[in-house]
């Protein structure tokens, strides 16, 4: 099979985590980190190798009818439980999965490179734990690839947790600071408690298709399914539990899961303190790949969620309103990667939304006609986004590492500095922002025009969230570059950063400049049809004229040092402080979680547990300890006291005996 | 009706019985307490000759009297330092024994009384046991003798003699 | 005046009492070894006279005491030697002091 050799391309990582944590140790840090750029390198080109063979290849039987076929490279069987229940494990391909194999690997092969650089300080001193920080990339390389291709359900959820971890382990990388713990443990409780929704879908979903595989060689997979309306999973569409089907159900607790993952309102509050962690693996986890993780699972199961209109209602609207919340926080924040970090959960919810509004009719017949275009823009935005998220982070890192800061007001003014990770800000922020030609504004443009198919409201929604988007990233750009002039407050001026890290900006810039010209409508579709679009000009002329409104704002607010912003701040004093404390939303689950739920629900629970439950057994303890205690003296050692218990034995056996014989 | 001379015989011994044990208990010199359980040996002695059993009062002489008697002799020197008298007992203990002893006697007494039927008969004659007797059924395996239990008792004896070695013997 | 089978057997019983009574209240191990021949002895008299008044042809009640009397006399040989070896130990025979391996 000439596919087979994609194995490489998850066994790699698989192997260098392996090596690297195993005997990174014994090797030099340097030696280190250069074997797992090599090794990501060479995954990288196998990644597109493989990515080009199935977009481009014809062999195989891939091409049916003109439709391009999803490719099942092998689908083993990994643990059987019984004749039906089945978990398997393998490679599937298919055009979201091949995106994501050259998204992951190429976002993955410059976070490599850029933390040759980013991980020493200013010495070119390797950080403590190098090795291991290298071995958790791979690892998460491994298991974000491991995600894409799978097979069936089952092997997704076990990659999204191993995702789960790897991002755990990485937030917690300066594991001695207290923050970086505290975030870790919320970014993985979150997830976590999102997961469990995803598990019960999963549970539910396969208890009425008896599968976990999505297509099967043998039985119908759980999306092949669909073409037979009398398989089992018509019947999950008769059966209502509270008045839903049993698959719309299915279907929410699963985009639940993904919500965690995808950061979704209102299970975002994990992400912007998962910022904590190192810049690179902040563009590699927390922006590019493993957050899109949710939304690859609803695309991955779009041809059931499309027949559920009730969920895609709830999708859409979770993520307009996400959309819209991130952007309006990410205006006022003043630490940087948190308002990338705002602006990335903002941008998701775009892809969800985008998602969600492609089933507009809710007719299966016409989105086979073609009403698959919000599917498709959102896999495309996926595509564009990780690539100029991943440099808007990697350039904030740069910034970061040269100023020691996370702060804007230690920043201004670093233009002169730094031009060449200036440019590539700018370009990664007018790719955001969608100005032609940059590679947003050709994704976003797609998922508007889906949008305003679904309902003019919703398009104008959206154009007007895009609209904030470029406002608040130029604010971010024009803050951190000019401003006024910098001050420099450490032992060195802040200057364009070595080569190592410089590079995959220019290569990323590079990206983000021409992604827009791939022709995603030709092959990243849902059932592999290629879709014909083309420029809408009155939606392409109307975002792009409002996101250049927000940049001129933008421009006029903080290009020059001026009171504008504070004043604008005060005459809305109530509504800034929310939006700079995010909507009080940390507060809210504070207050939730400890004062409801600890203290009104565990505390009393816990209370009976000791009091009752562990009460019962210390009493049966105690009472037995007292008693031994107390009977412990006629053990005394002394013969003379046993003496006494026999013969007290012994002479009332005699008087018993007697008085039975003589009465 | 039995001779005055056995019936005399019989308080004398019996008295001596009494009399020594009950002292044997009560001195606090140890080695008076040993001398008198000799005396109380010797009275048994005389009860098993006047019972007509003369090889058992000989062997209770030679083993008891004889053995085990200079045993404890031997031991008491060992252990005691000269003029040490034993401290006067606790009256709770000594009541307490006193109590306990004098409710098994009374126990055991009573049942005895009960009997007083059973326990009144008379002592009939019989032909003291010859020692040649005595030998064969020693030694003999048939229905009535007693060679097995006598062999086990001789291992025994061996045994005993190897442990006391064992743990006696300094280190 | 009869000799009969009660009066040999009072003052077995009170030889025995008097075991009973030393047994408890001596705090000497060796007077304790005392107090209990003292009461095997008693044991052996109910054996002979027993086989004396009920079964004068035969003679197992002597035999028993017989073999009694040598089980004491190894059983007293054993528990000397180890009361003269605890003595090396602890320096002492009271039966009250020798606890070292109590819990």
């Amino acid at each position: 099979m000439p596919l087979s050799y994609t194995i490489a391309v998850i066994a790699i990582p698989l192997i260098m985590f392996l090596f690297l944590g195993l005997s990174g140790v014994k090797m030099g840090k340097k030696t280190t980190g250069i074997i797992g750029v090599i090794a990501m390198l060479i995954t990288t080109i196998l990644a597109y190798g493989v990515a080009l063979t199935y977009f481009f290849g014809s062999s195989e039987g891939q091409i049916v009818d003109g439709v391009r076929k999803a490719v099942t490279v092998f689908n083993p069987d990994w643990l059987t439980f019984s004749d039906t229940l089945v978990v398997r494990m393998g490679i599937m391909l298919d055009p979201i999965a091949a995106m994501m194999l050259i998204v992951i690997t190429t976002v993955s092969l410059m976070v490599h490179l850029y933390s040759l650089g980013y991980m020493c300080d200013h010495h070119g001193n390797a950080e403590k734990g190098f090795q291991r920080y290298y071995a958790f990339l791979a690892l998460f390389t491994f298991s974000m690839l491991g995600l894409v291709v799978a097979t069936n359900l089952f092997q997704i959820f076990i990659f999204f947790e191993m995702v789960g971890v790897s991002s755990y382990l990485l937030i917690g990388f300066y594991y001695t600071t207290p923050a970086a713990n505290h975030a870790n443990k919320k970014a993985f409780i979150v997830t976590r408690l999102a997961d469990l929704f995803f598990l019960i879908g999963i549970l539910i979903l396969s208890f009425y298709t008896q599968t976990f595989d999505f297509f099967s060689n043998n039985v119908n997979g759980i999306i092949g399914m669909l073409d037979d309306p009398q398989a089992s999973l018509a019947q999950a569409g008769t059966t209502t539990f509270m008045g839903c089907s049993a698959m719309a159900w299915a279907l929410t607790f699963i985009f639940i899961g993904g919500a965690g993952k995808s950061a979704m309102y209102p299970l975002h509050i994990w992400l912007p303190d998962a910022m904590e962690g190192p810049t690179p693996v902040s563009a590699l986890i927390h922006a590019a790949t493993m957050v899109v993780a949710g939304v690859f699972l609803v695309a991955r199961l779009f041809p059931m969620y499309v027949l559920v209109q009730g969920t895609m209602d709830i999708i859409c609207v979770v993520g307009a309103f996400t959309a819209f919340y991130a952007a309006a926080i990410a205006c006022v924040q003043s630490d940087i990667k948190r308002a990338l970090a705002f602006s990335t959960i903002s941008q998701i919810a775009f892809m969800m939304t985008s998602l969600a509004v492609s089933s507009a009719d809710g007719q299966l017949i016409e989105i086979h006609g073609g009403y698959g275009l919000g599917f498709m823009a959102s896999m495309f935005h996926l595509f564009t986004h990780a690539m100029f998220k991943a440099l808007l982070f990697l350039c904030a890192g740069a910034i970061i590492h040269a100023v020691h800061s996370n702060e804007n007001d230690k920043m201004h003014g670093l233009h002169k500095y730094m031009p060449i990770t200036s440019i590539a800000f700018l370009i990664g922020c007018l790719a955001i922002a969608g100005i032609p030609p940059f590679a947003g504004f050709w994704s976003k443009d797609e998922i508007l025009v889906a949008a305003y198919e679904k309902g003019i409201g919703w398009g104008i929604w959206m154009t007007m969230v895009a609209g904030m988007t470029a406002f608040y990233m130029f604010r971010i750009y024009f803050l951190i570059f000019h401003w006024k002039k910098h001050e420099v407050h450490t032992e060195h001026e802040p200057a364009d950063q070595p080569w190592t890290m410089t590079l995959p900006l220019i290569i990323l810039a590079a990206i983000s400049i021409v992604a827009g010209f791939v022709p995603a409508a030709k092959l990243v579709t849902w059932d592999g049809t290629p879709l014909h679009t083309q420029l809408n000009w009155t939606i392409a002329g109307t975002s792009v004229l409002i996101a250049c409104i927000g940049i001129g704002l933008a421009y006029k607010m903080y290009y020059k040092e001026n009171d504008l912003p504070e004043r604008m701040a005060n005459s809305c004093r109530g509504l800034w402080t929310a939006a700079y404390k995010r909507f009080y939303m940390d507060e809210l689950y504070q207050f939730i979680t400890h004062k409801v739920i600890f203290q009104g629900i565990c505390k009393p629970i816990a209370k009976f547990d000791r009091a009752i439950i562990d009460g019962f057994f210390n009493m049966l303890a105690e009472v037995t300890n007292r008693t031994s205690f107390g009977i412990r003296k006629m053990q005394s050692g002394s013969i003379q006291g046993y003496v006494y218990f026999y013969l007290i034995g012994v002479l009332l056996l005699a008087v018993i005996t007697m008085a039975c014989v003589l009465l | 009706m039995e001779s005055l001379g056995n019936i005399i015989m019989y308080f004398v011994i019996a008295l001596a019985i009494i009399v020594f044990s009950v002292l044997t208990v009560t001195t606090r010199k140890i080695l008076r307490s040993a001398t008198y359980l000799l005396f109380t040996l010797f009275a048994t002695a005389a009860l098993y000759f006047q019972l007509d059993y003369a090889f058992l009062g000989a062997v209770q002489i030679a083993v008891y009297a004889g053995g085990i008697v200079v045993l404890f002799v031997f031991s008491i020197l060992l252990t005691q330092k000269p003029g040490e008298d034993a401290a006067p007992l606790s009256s709770h203990r000594k009541w307490l024994g006193i109590i306990t002893a004098v409710a098994g006697v009374a126990v055991c007494g009573c049942a005895v009384f009960s009997y007083a039927q059973f326990c009144g008969q008379l002592m009939p004659d019989m032909a003291a046991p010859s020692i040649e007797n005595i030998g064969k059924f020693l030694l003999s395996t048939d229905k009535l003798g007693y060679l097995l239990p006598f062999e086990a008792v001789s291992v025994l004896l061996l045994a005993c003699i190897i442990g006391g070695v064992v743990i006696a013997r300094r280190r | 005046m009869n000799l009969t089978l009660l009066m040999y057997l009072i003052p077995s019983l009170i030889m025995f009492g008097c075991g009973v009574y030393g047994f408890l209240t001596r705090k000497n191990m060796i007077a304790i070894m005392i107090s209990l021949e003292l009461m095997l002895n008693s044991i052996d008299i109910n054996f002979v006279v027993f086989n004396r008044y009920l079964f004068p042809g035969q003679m197992e009640g002597m035999f028993f005491t017989l073999f009694a009397i040598a089980i004491a006399a190894a059983e007293t040989a054993l528990a000397l030697a180890i009361i003269i070896n605890v003595f090396r130990i602890a320096k002492d025979v009271d039966i009250n002091k020798i606890n070292k391996l109590k819990f």
